[in-house]
């Protein structure tokens, strides 16, 4: 008993077609949970106020945006090293939905820096690094869009994927030492995590709603990644069947 | 490999004028820019680093789906696949053509180009330093994007979409050195990132050209 035994199509649609529903509840239940106990139940920050609780909703799509990425390139490298087609449709079907947590992260980000910075948009390292993470996941979708063979499609995206990734990483570092930025640092992990100590780090009030977010929007990107990747066999299956006919 | 470059040398300057459209562009961009700023001199200095190496960029950008895709369509390409040369030689050296049609000649009009925009004094030196280096990095970072899109019907939107980003790292630490340079400031950090950059993606980024120009034949 392998992982790779899901790297057959039947296999991987009859094992997901169980779990699915499994994970999108498990993901609709965190997430209201989360998102409704961080809007409603969570006292407002003692100088942000109530703008404090978009956090419920940027922090977990941009832990996502970057995340489904790694997604991405782990599934680039198996379909590279090993050619299971399964693979190259999850990463497939992982970039779009990547593309829309980059999105959401950069336009909540927007709207939370517009009171608390007072601008809408600052060429900070951070939100920098996120549009160019943005614009990698439009030419990589664009790129699986515009070649017609499944296999020279599959083979040439996940090169992108590999090379984007290092010149993703490259530029992440390139533009920390072009601006120093107004975001803060990761401060939902801190040291003071351990210890006790909250003055350094997310108090519990706001973090226990904030964790259980997260695991929410990751419980709904592997549904949907899921979901994306049975279409995907679904529909390349459909095509090969029409073909099948066209010849006979 | 020597024959090949000479080869893709005299191509460039003979046929359709390859040659000079980098060149033109990079002059009108940078002609344009004052018109559209303002022609007040501080200005003007202030931004100059930034409007050559982006005028560069751009030019470099706009020959770069010459590379492959004339090669792609009278067949060379697959001529030059079954060549005894490695297709990693074939890439370096389309590569090294594209730089030497493209990249040398901006290197070589930056300068005068500077004095339109009325560059520092200082400036010059580290301009023509920055874009020494960082041009060979964008035609192989180009020539990969070329490679992926080398079969597509007007690929031209896309492989702009594809190169775009990975140009980013280059010219955030060329523009730097050129700005810095200008300014009078201490240029040796952003300076070696470039070139760590530079050569970096000069001898790595062929084999990922080789691989999906590979199976871009196939």
């Amino acid at each position: 008993m392998s992982i790779w035994e899901y790297a057959n199509p039947v296999k991987f649609i009859r094992t997901t077609d169980k779990v699915l529903p499994w994970i999108a509840g498990l993901a609709a239940v965190a997430l209201v949970i989360g998102l409704g106990w961080g809007f409603f139940f969570t006292p407002d920050d003692y100088r942000q106020g109530s703008t404090v609780k978009i956090i419920y909703i940027h922090v977990p799509s941009a832990f996502l945006a970057i995340n489904a990425w790694l997604m991405m390139l782990v599934a680039s490298l198996i379909w590279i090293v090993r050619r299971h087609h399964v693979s190259a449709l999850a990463a497939r079907a992982a970039a779009p939905v990547g593309a829309v947590m980059t999105l959401i992260a950069l336009i909540t980000g927007a709207i939370w820096g517009q009171p608390m910075w007072g601008t809408w948009w600052e060429w900070d390292p951070r939100l920098t690094s996120f549009l160019i993470l943005f614009l990698f996941y439009l030419g990589y979708m664009a790129l699986w869009e515009a070649i017609e063979n499944d296999d020279t499609a599959a083979d040439l995206t996940s090169i992108l994927c590999l090379v984007g990734s290092v010149f993703a990483l490259l530029s992440r570092y390139a533009v920390n030492f072009w601006n120093q930025g107004l975001h803060q640092g990761s401060s939902v992990m801190r040291a003071g995590a351990a210890t006790g100590d909250t003055t350094e780090r997310v108090s519990n009030v706001f973090a226990v709603p904030l964790f259980i977010s997260i695991a929410g929007f990751a419980l709904l990107f592997i549904a949907l990644v899921f979901l994306r990747t049975q279409t995907e066999i679904r529909a390349r299956r459909m095509r090969a069947l029409l073909a099948r006919e066209r010849q006979a | 490999m020597i024959a090949l470059l000479i080869r893709d040398l005299r191509l460039a300057v003979r046929a359709g004028g390859g040659f000079g459209l980098g060149l033109a562009f990079f002059l009108i961009v940078v002609v344009l820019v004052p018109f559209a700023v303002g022609p007040q001199t501080q200005l003007l200095a202030a931004i100059s680093p930034g409007v050559l190496w982006i005028g560069a960029l751009l030019a470099c950008l706009l020959s770069l789906d010459r590379i492959f895709a004339l090669d792609w369509e009278d067949g060379s390409l697959d001529l030059l696949a079954t060549a005894p040369l490695p297709m990693e030689g074939v890439v370096s050296v389309k590569a090294l053509a594209h730089w030497l049609t493209t990249g040398l000649p901006l290197v070589l009009v930056a300068p005068l180009l500077g004095v339109l925009l009325n560059l520092p004094v200082q400036g010059y030196g580290w301009l023509v330093v920055s874009l020494a280096i960082g041009t060979p990095a964008l035609s192989v970072i180009g020539t990969f994007g070329a490679a992926l899109t080398v079969g597509l019907k007007r690929g031209g939107l896309l492989m702009s979409l594809l190169v775009l980003p990975l140009y980013v790292p280059t010219l955030i630490f060329g523009a730097e050195v050129a700005r810095r340079g200008a300014d009078g400031l201490a240029v040796k950090t952003a300076l070696l990132m470039e070139a760590g950059i530079s050569f970096g993606v000069i001898a790595l980024l062929p084999f990922a050209s080789a691989a999906v120009l590979r199976i871009n034949i196939r």
